[in-house]
């Protein structure tokens, strides 16, 4: 492999890493509250609201059911607006981050529903209140959930970040298509495969640790 | 058990002087759930520093009624009073801070599997708001009462049943409640178990002088702990009094199929043979408690009645020290007269009498 090419395959991976990581974080960061969202105004809920609940329910599988390579193109008004510009990389974590919230808020709603009932009622019991009950009880109790799951969602954007190219964004994906399919170079598609390889294991590895550790049930 | 408990609270539980002696008080109250009446008008009493047991056969709205008694549950209609104040109309916000007067001890523990021994204790003070240190102390002094400081640190997991609920029960009296709710802390436990856990409710109810409340199926646990006794069933009170004398003198049928487990049955092989009538021996229940039991009551009937009789099973037993006895008793002969003068004499010292039946043959 040529030196340049071996510095585009350098940038090639930050950009990835850097899509996949904003786009993970902003998911985490607005997913875990609509997972909670989803899990509270539920029947039986904490917040019990029914309509409120449908809505958001709907509003989440509207998105989740939009194909990326779709999403990536519906999405430029909203990009151009967010970071003045429909091409590059910043511009590809708008419609990652759209896409992976609400596919993160489905996983994280499932952790947060599987937490006992009795341990929310016993939190009421102690005089705690809504918030209580989120920060003693519904999340650090589903914590190994919502970290495994974070892990499967940044795992998922290591992929999905491949279309990015589409919007000239980069990355290993419209590297590995570019040079190693279009231009027949196989030692850039190998390479690629192999970053890749090791960009998921890792962060996959990172995460089991982390459960791991948060896991105290037993 | 009291090795457990030579430390003792710092200070004790704070009792607002109110003057009121009843800590809980219920007024009809009624709660459906569709078609089911949960509670059909329960009306009872718990007053200051007694333990109430509340025993129920599942399903007989035991669960129903011990949730309405913070809140987590709400009643159609009736009044709920926790230290004179009606609760059952208050707003959940303003229900937070009376929840803290009240600490529940439930059958499956409940422990936050996240947070060590000492935080799940603490968490009743983090959520009052009070500093680290403050609630570090109180539950270092909570786990040395329940016997479990060498478990601080440790996580729920790594407990026994038995150790949970001690942790239970220290996180319940956290911030120092005025009543103990126990939704039936004891279910979950073995025999051996039980009884421990028991022994440490008893203690911390006779030490700090703390209002129990405690909902069960198991009549072991009544006549381990209650001072009183409140039989649910369909949602209704059937029969309430002081633990010795629902023993001794159960008015229900459901009371004594409660009582069956751990009271004297006459044994099935002689059971199964008893028939109405005639037979060469009558079978009598005799039933006695507090007065008649002290008494030599046999050997008095044996002394004025003349006539051979034995005593086929049975015996006295201690409830709240109070003896409580029951006694199944083969007449031999077939002669009504003397059966009756029999029968005559217990009921005049005091005991209650049942002719059970006859068998053909000695038993």
């Amino acid at each position: 492999m040529s030196p340049v090419l071996f510095e585009l395959l350098l940038r090639s991976i930050w950009e990835t890493v850097l899509m996949t990581g904003a786009s993970g974080l902003i998911s985490l960061v607005f997913g875990l509250p609509l997972g909670l969202a989803l899990v509270a105004t539920d029947r039986g809920g904490i917040a019990e609201s029914l309509w409120v609940n449908r809505i958001l329910g709907a509003v989440v599988n509207g998105f989740r059911s939009v194909p990326f390579i779709i999403l990536l193109v519906a999405l430029i008004p909203v990009t151009r607006l967010i970071v003045g510009t429909s091409i590059g990389t910043w511009a590809a974590i708008v419609p990652l981050s759209i896409a992976a919230t609400p596919y993160y808020a489905r996983i994280a709603e499932v952790s947060l529903r599987e937490v006992d009932h009795g341990l929310i009622e016993a939190a009421r019991a102690m005089g705690g209140n809504r918030w209580t009950i989120i920060r003693e009880v519904l999340v650090p109790e589903a914590l190994p959930g919502i970290v495994a799951g974070f892990t499967v969602t940044l795992v998922t954007l290591v992929g999905a970040s491949a279309m990015a190219g589409a919007i000239g964004a980069g990355g290993l994906g419209d590297l590995a298509i570019r040079y190693g399919y279009q231009r027949f170079e196989t030692s850039v598609m190998v390479a690629v495969v192999i970053v890749l390889i090791v960009l998921v294991c890792g962060i996959q590895w990172i995460g089991d640790r982390l459960v791991a550790r948060l896991d105290h049930r037993g | 058990m009291n090795q457990h408990v030579t430390a003792g609270l710092a200070d004790p539980v704070r009792v607002e002087p109110t003057g009121r002696e009843d800590v809980v008080r219920l007024v009809d109250l009624k709660r459906r759930f569709g078609a089911t009446a949960a509670l059909d008008g329960v009306s009872l009493t718990v007053k200051k520093g007694e333990i109430l047991g509340i025993i129920g056969r599942s399903g007989a709205g035991k669960s129903t009624l011990i949730r309405c008694l913070n809140g987590l549950e709400r009643q159609d209609s009736g009044e709920v009073f926790i230290e004179g104040r009606e609760i059952g109309r208050l707003r959940e916000r303003e229900l937070q801070p009376l929840r803290r007067r009240i600490g529940m001890v439930f059958q499956h523990f409940n422990l936050l599997s996240a947070k060590t021994v000492e935080d799940n204790v603490a968490l009743p003070l983090k959520i009052e708001g009070r500093p680290r240190a403050e609630r570090m102390a109180r539950a270092a002094e909570l786990l040395q009462l329940v016997g479990l400081s060498e478990k601080a640190k440790a996580y729920p997991a790594s407990l026994s049943g038995g150790q949970k609920q001690r942790v239970g029960i220290a996180r319940a009296l956290a911030a120092r409640p005025a009543l103990l709710l126990s939704d039936e802390a004891t279910s979950a436990l073995d025999p051996e178990t039980t009884r421990s856990i028991l022994a440490l409710l008893k203690d911390i109810n006779s030490r700090l002088g703390l209002t129990i409340l405690l909902i069960t199926h198991e009549m072991e646990v009544i006549r381990s702990i209650a001072d009183r006794v409140a039989v649910i069933d369909a949602g209704r009170i059937v029969e309430e009094g002081a633990v010795w004398q629902v023993f001794a003198d159960p008015k229900s049928e459901i009371t004594r199929s409660l009582l069956g487990g751990i009271r004297p049955q006459l044994p099935p092989e002689i059971a199964s043979r008893l028939v109405p009538g005639e037979g060469a021996e009558t079978i009598l229940r005799i039933d006695v408690a507090g007065e008649a039991a002290h008494r030599p009551l046999l050997s008095e009937l044996g002394a004025s009645v003349h006539g051979a009789f034995r005593l086929v099973h049975g015996g006295i037993d201690h409830v709240q020290q109070q003896p409580v006895g029951t006694l199944f008793v083969a007449v031999p002969g077939a002669d009504a007269a003397h059966l009756a003068a029999v029968i005559a004499f217990l009921k005049n010292r005091g005991a209650r009498v049942e002719v059970l039946g006859h068998v053909a043959g000695p038993v």
